[in-house]
């Protein structure tokens, strides 16, 4: 799912990968981002994706900046904002080492770095959930820290 | 007694705990009970006061990785109720959306869950680093597959241009030429992956499986067939409910399903194989010989060179299907809604896959019934384990979990996935 901006463009291909699942509570944070960026005017592609490993992976493919938004498990508390580098260490398989089909977010990055993949520049924002029971909604913590990674980027993107 | 736990931490975004309590006395395992947890469930109740029309959409969401089977069997159980046969080109059509499913479903099990076990790693990322080239060929392999899917479905996953009657659009036959080119690529890939998993090394063990799967008219299973099995079953898809029955277990949160006159049984890859290996096409055929299996395969360890064998298979039904298509008139048949019952099943990557609906007259939903591949594996899976596990009772608890998990592996993609987070109880008795 692209934004459908012109692809002709001569500069750097930036992506912003939205992971989640909008029916599953605090897990559809990373997709509830995607929207908050698509209305800021930048020359990216907002991606969204559910998290199969593999399909991640093809997203990567020929981007030279990959921004990455997910949801996370590590104990912390919900509503609470990592970023990580990828281009310098892993990600913590224990916070994103699942996703529907148990292998995710953190498998298809390092699948990526193995196959010589992994875009210069691999960014990875983390919001820790709570909830993830299906049908529920997004908790309210969780709903705020959307808008801030959703700032965050846009600083991270166009400089803002 | 010593009961031994090994908890494995529960991850995010996950649809599946896996558990398994294995009970040994005197070096003999006495019981091997999985614990699945079985997200299909919610879905027949979802799916009542819904419109006919709704269900292929809803039942997709089932799962991210077989949504093709799912809506397939909802599609045809509806066209079933509504007395309606679509045959012709949209039936093609139909056949390839399923192959696209195989290749794509097949190749994510063959190469990122079930490869590693037999090459001695802990999974697809170690592999990748020693074997970059043959996991690339697994990527592009299923890449053909997502593309069959795209072009037809309208997407890649949970696919929007499927209905009951028929599609919204039938392609062009010009848009899947450049399709034929990819896949008659994935189709070298294919032929490589079965040589590939026919060289592993793999236990000599064998099950007395009762094998259930569907059976074409001279053709390999996918959407449409009889239900047959090896000790003689032959039925329509409306008689299921009289030889089957579904029954809950404490242990488990997924029901059992078992053949009333005998117990457990087994579908998927192997079943689709052991009753169907003599209408695979001439291509597939050689190289499952050329790769050992026989006409029967009763080692479920080897079951990923019959994976192998299928995504072969259906990249060269797809290319064949692709040759012959002709464009269809209407993208879809006409259809009133009526009351009815209606009954389908097809051949999901992981087994055979069961719907029936009962419908108003008004079209909407009385009554859905869903019975997934996973609750049919289940008796046959914990079968295994039960069989094989009294070998491995004097490995230490790690060694054991792997292997328990790679026979739950032989299976099913999606216990697959939940034996990820498999939590291991073993009571050795002493």
């Amino acid at each position: 799912m692209s934004t459908g901006v012109d692809s002709a463009r001569e500069g750097p291909r930036i992506i912003v990968l939205c992971i989640g699942n909008p029916q599953r509570g605090d897990d559809a944070a990373g997709r509830a981002v995607a929207r908050a960026l698509r209305a800021s005017p930048a020359d990216v592609e907002i991606i969204e994706e559910e998290g199969e490993a593999t399909r991640v992976l093809a997203r990567l493919e020929g981007a030279d900046a990959a921004y990455i938004v997910d949801a996370c498990v590590s104990g912390a508390t919900p509503g609470e904002i990592r970023r990580f580098d990828v281009g310098t260490g892993p990600l913590p398989r224990a916070a994103f080492g699942a996703s529907t089909h148990g292998f995710g977010l953190a498998e298809a990055l390092e699948l990526a770095r193995a196959l010589g993949a992994l875009p210069s520049r691999c960014v990875v924002y983390a919001i820790e959930g709570g909830t993830f029971d299906i049908g529920a909604s997004m908790s309210p913590t969780v709903a705020a820290a959307v808008d801030i990674v959703a700032g965050r980027l846009r600083a991270d993107i166009l400089g803002e | 007694m010593i009961v031994k736990t090994i908890k494995v931490d529960q991850l995010a975004r996950v649809e599946g705990e896996g558990a398994l309590k294995v009970v040994a006395r005197d070096g003999v395992v006495q019981s091997a009970e999985l614990n699945i947890f079985e997200p299909p469930r919610f879905f027949e109740a979802f799916l009542r006061d819904r419109m006919y029309s709704e269900a292929p959409d809803i039942t997709a969401r089932i799962c991210g990785i077989c949504p093709v089977a799912y809506q397939m069997s909802a599609i045809h159980a509806m066209e079933n109720a509504l007395g309606v046969v679509v045959d012709g080109p949209l039936r093609d059509l139909r056949r390839l959306l399923y192959c696209g499913e195989w290749i794509e479903s097949h190749t994510l099990h063959i190469y990122m869950l079930h490869a590693p076990d037999f090459l001695g790693y802990a999974g697809a990322i170690e592999m990748a680093r020693d074997h970059a080239d043959i996991v690339r060929r697994g990527l592009d392999l299923k890449k053909a597959g997502n593309a069959i899917i795209a072009l037809l479905g309208g997407r890649e996953i949970h696919p929007i241009n499927v209905r009951v009657g028929g599609f919204y659009r039938a392609p062009r036959r010009r848009e899947l030429q450049p399709l034929a080119e990819e896949l008659k690529r994935a189709r070298d890939g294919a032929l490589a992956t079965v040589r590939w998993t026919a060289g592993f090394d793999f236990p000599d063990v064998e099950r007395d499986y009762e094998f259930v799967a569907l059976r074409g008219d001279g053709e390999y299973p996918l959407n449409q067939g009889r239900i047959v099995s090896s000790r003689g079953l032959d039925i329509a898809a409306a008689e299921y409910d009289e030889h089957f029955e579904e029954s809950h277990v404490e242990h488990s949160t997924a029901l059992h399903a078992h053949i009333k006159a005998r117990g457990a049984y087994l579908t998927g890859p192997l079943a689709r194989y052991a009753l169907n290996a003599a209408s695979l096409s001439p291509i597939a055929r050689e190289a499952a010989r050329e790769a050992g299996l026989g006409s029967v395969c009763a080692n479920p360890f080897r079951s990923i060179i019959v994976r192998a064998v299928e995504v072969l298979y259906a990249c060269d039904e797809a290319l064949r299907i692709i040759d012959q298509y002709e464009e269809p008139d209407r993208p879809a048949v006409d259809l009133e809604p009526r009351a009815g019952v209606g009954f389908a099943a097809t051949e999901a990557p992981r087994g055979m896959l069961y719907h029936r609906y009962q419908l108003h007259a008004d079209g909407k939903i009385a009554d859905a019934r869903i019975v997934p591949p996973t609750s049919q594996n289940q008796p046959s899976i914990e079968e295994d384990l039960k069989i094989f596990a009294t070998a491995w009772l004097n490995l230490p608890d790690d060694a054991l979990r792997h292997r328990c998990e790679q026979t739950i592996r032989n299976h099913d993609p999606c216990i697959s996935c939940a034996t990820h987070f498999l939590r291991l109880d073993v009571d050795r008795g002493r």
